[in-house]
């Protein structure tokens, strides 16, 4: 029923990133560590490439892929951060890659290609934060109305929305 | 049948014995349609499930389909997208029927004074009964119920002439807030106006 | 019917001819909550299943951006609200990764009691309800009777039967007592008698093993590239378990199996649960027995936990720093630093990304659902199905619809 899973470490973070110099040759990464957790910032032009690479280095999920909008983070030069949390299955070492975005060309290519777990996701943060991807199968809102016209996420959204959900008809008793 | 009765006798005979016994038998038998969206939905199942039991006070057959039923519990956070399915079902349900609005954020949104969350299902449709809490406990659930049961038995009437006096959905006064915002927006009030704060 | 029209899921229009569509939701009995599909079917096969999600989405993690570390807890607690100590746990140790809190032993300690006590009752009501939809009704009413146990237990902690809010940055919101200790230790007794009657109502059920085996199969390569978690990917063969293989709280000291399954289909989910549940119990009556005395909040400057409720009423020292801790220009900062942080929750990896920026607020507070991941592969778990085993398919992966929309 089980078996053991060694931990990882950060001699096997060492294998990943000979591995990775390797396979991404003239592509600059930036590596830094924080509370044992290993990031990697890589630029959004070479984003398949970069993908299939850290893929090939045994990053076999996509745990999660999320978006960040810096418009109000000091010392802030971009203005969208697109977070891939990758997984190693087998050996359980975790890996954040991040590429940053700019108004006005938000359009990345789409990880659907690379892992699958990567369409809702890529869905939901399209509903979010308006980033487009291209090449997705079935790229549409993922959890707000198809008719919604704003992405809420953006921090220059309100909280409280524009007035969207006030925005029904209103049935009384006399009606029902 | 009733109000064939009605025309032809006119005023002169009451029917508040009869009135009476349909509101007895209506109060007793409510057959509730569990509008369960969120974790209020849980605690209605923790109430119809062994411990607290509400087939004690004549409502546990729940029916999931709106024709079958004349009380709507909405359990849970309504939100944009689904306040246009909520409203299809209440006017799907056959006369005469009631809703009862279980917890807080059906009620008046809760904790979630967010974006996509309708701050009260009052504001869009008819409510009889509010039970507060986050979740209510089933035993507020089955007061809830109880307090509906006397609801209908007091004023209810055999036609549902009741309802017809009943024009506006009940609630609190709908200005608030978010009003004001869309008023400031609308005079052109802009974001990236640095005295404009839309959260406050 | 034809066998190439399970084959391709891109039909052209001609072949399409003898399809009809099924609108399954938004209020169907069983979504539990409320999700929609939209159903291709031939005759009783499903073709296609295409969910639309949202019905939920309130709109979590644009809150997280508002509330602090610690008023944020009341918002997770109502995102999976059938284990909602579950969510807590998550986040505030995620928060505490961002932070650099270490716990004290006491509090590691209760708080494994209480994610392994969600991982019942959340067990307990996935089986129970999808029993239910298949048609059976007396293991449910077995399941929501253990479920009132726990929920006492949560109460005599909290104050609150149902969303505990009960953990802060760094501890707890109250220390337990030694009742709360007598009520575990008689619940950790009780349930292997009732979990023996409600196995025996489920997996030696012929109706429910027969309307699960071989239906809604997931393969392993399809778990790991879709992000399946948890005891889906773990009835897909995938044996992973936070808790073995990035160990928190206090799991490090206790003795326990990670269970798997090679099957793939509802039942080995099923089966994946029903003994997990058993492990869960060996935890708690390992922990509960094993409490170390002292305090329930983190030592340090004083500014990263909340003082002692006693204190806070008693001493004007105890008042200052209760202040201080809510007061946002007194606050403790946090890093400007970003961190993703997992806990294995009852349904999967429960991950939380905070961004912080300065202050004792997420600048962004993003979740990673495991019902989310999950619900993507359901259309292909469900290709080649009936529809009756949508249902079947739908209570097997154990969707919580505020979790799935946030």
């Amino acid at each position: 029923m089980t078996t053991e899973t060694p931990k990882p470490s950060s001699v096997e973070i060492d294998a990943v990133k000979v591995t990775l110099a390797d396979s991404l040759v003239g592509v600059a990464l930036e590596w830094s560590e924080f509370r044992d957790q290993y990031r990697v910032v890589f630029p959004a032009t070479e984003l398949l490439k970069c993908l299939n690479a850290f893929k090939s280095a045994g990053f076999e999920q996509l745990s999660d892929l999320t978006a960040v909008d810096l418009l109000e983070y000091s010392n802030a030069t971009d203005r969208f951060e697109i977070v891939y949390c990758l997984l190693n299955v087998d050996t359980g070492l975790r890996m954040i890659a991040k590429t940053y975005l700019n108004e006005p060309d938000l359009t990345i290519p789409s990880a659907t290609s690379v892992w699958s777990g990567a369409d809702w996701l890529e869905r939901e943060v399209y509903d979010m934060y308006g980033i487009l991807f291209s090449g997705h199968p079935n790229f549409k809102r993922l959890l707000l109305p198809q008719e919604f016209q704003s992405f809420p996420m953006r921090k220059d959204y309100p909280v409280k929305g524009r007035g969207e959900r006030h925005n029904f008809p209103v049935i009384t008793r006399a009606e029902s | 049948m009733a109000t064939q009765i009605n025309k032809q006798l006119g005023d002169n005979v009451f029917l508040t014995t009869l009135d009476a016994a349909a509101s007895w038998g209506r109060a007793n038998s409510l057959w509730p349609m569990p509008f369960a969206t969120a974790c209020c939905g849980i605690e209605l199942m923790s109430t119809a499930a062994s411990k607290h039991d509400l087939s004690r006070f004549g409502s546990e057959v729940m029916r999931f389909s709106p024709r079958q039923c004349d009380l709507m519990i909405v359990a849970g956070r309504v939100v944009m997208k689904m306040l246009p399915v909520l409203q299809r079902i209440w006017l799907q349900m056959p006369e005469p029927k009631w809703c009862i609005s279980m917890g807080a954020c059906a009620c008046s949104g809760g904790v979630f004074d967010t974006y996509a969350v309708v701050q009260g299902i009052d504001r869009f449709m008819p409510v009889d009964v509010y039970i507060p809490g986050c979740p209510p406990r089933p035993e507020q659930l089955i007061r809830g119920i109880i307090d509906l049961q006397e609801k209908i038995q007091k004023g209810g009437t055999i036609n549902a002439r009741e309802f017809k006096l009943r024009i506006l959905p009940e609630g609190p006064p709908r200005f608030d807030e978010d009003e004001l915002i869309r008023i400031r927006e609308r005079n052109g009030f802009k974001l990236d106006d640095p005295t404009y704060d839309p959260v406050h | 019917m034809p066998l190439e029209l399970l084959e391709s899921p891109d039909l052209n229009a001609n072949q399409r001819e003898g399809l009809w569509t099924l609108n399954f939701g938004p209020q169907h009995p069983a979504t539990h909550t409320t999700l929609r599909l939209v159903l291709q079917l031939d005759g009783e096969m499903v073709i296609d299943a295409e969910p639309d999600i949202g019905f939920l989405h309130s709109g979590f993690e644009k809150l997280g951006e508002v509330l602090d570390f610690n008023q944020y807890v009341t918002i997770v607690d109502r995102m999976n609200y059938i284990s909602p100590m579950a969510n807590e746990i998550a986040w505030h140790h995620a928060v505490e990764k961002l932070l650099g809190i270490d716990l004290t032993p006491r509090c590691k300690y209760i708080r494994t009691i209480f994610a392994e006590l969600m991982r019942i009752h959340d067990h307990l009501l996935c089986l129970g309800t999808c029993v239910l939809d298949l048609g059976g009704a007396t293991a449910f009413m077995y399941a929501f009777n253990e479920r009132e146990a726990i929920y006492e237990i949560c109460e005599r902690a909290s104050g609150q039967r149902f969303h505990t809010s009960y953990t802060r940055v760094g501890g707890l919101l109250y220390d337990v007592t030694d009742d709360w200790v007598t009520m575990v230790r008689d619940f950790v007794r009780n349930f292997p008698k009732v979990y023996r009657d409600f196995s025996g109502l489920l997996m030696k059920n012929r109706i429910f093993v027969e309307r699960t085996r071989d239906v809604g199969v997931l393969s392993r390569e399809e778990a790991i590239a879709g992000g399946a978690t948890g005891p889906v990917a773990r009835a897909s063969g995938v044996v992973r378990d936070l808790r073995r293989d990035e160990p928190y709280l206090a799991y490090e000291d206790f003795d326990f199996d990670v269970c798997a399954s090679q099957g793939g289909d509802c039942y080995a989910r099923f089966q994946v649960r029903m003994m997990e549940m058993l492990e869960s119990i060996k935890i708690i009556e390992q922990a509960v027995e094993n409490i170390p005395a002292g305090p329930i909040f983190a030592a340090g400057t004083g500014k990263e936990s909340m003082p002692d409720k006693r204190e806070v009423y008693r001493s004007i020292e105890g008042l200052i720093h209760h202040f201080e801790s809510v007061m946002p220009n007194r606050q403790m900062q946090a890093p400007k630093e970003s961190v993703y942080a997992a806990t294995e929750s009852p349904n999967g990896e429960l991950g939380y990304y905070i961004v912080g920026d300065g202050s004792f607020r997420a600048y962004r507070a993003r979740t990673r659902p495991p019902s989310l991941l999950h619900f993507s592969l359901f259309s292909r778990m469900m290709r080649g199905c009936m529809l009756s085993d949508v249902v079947a398919v739908l209570g097997s992966i154990n969707i919580i619809a505020a979790e799935l929309d946030r």
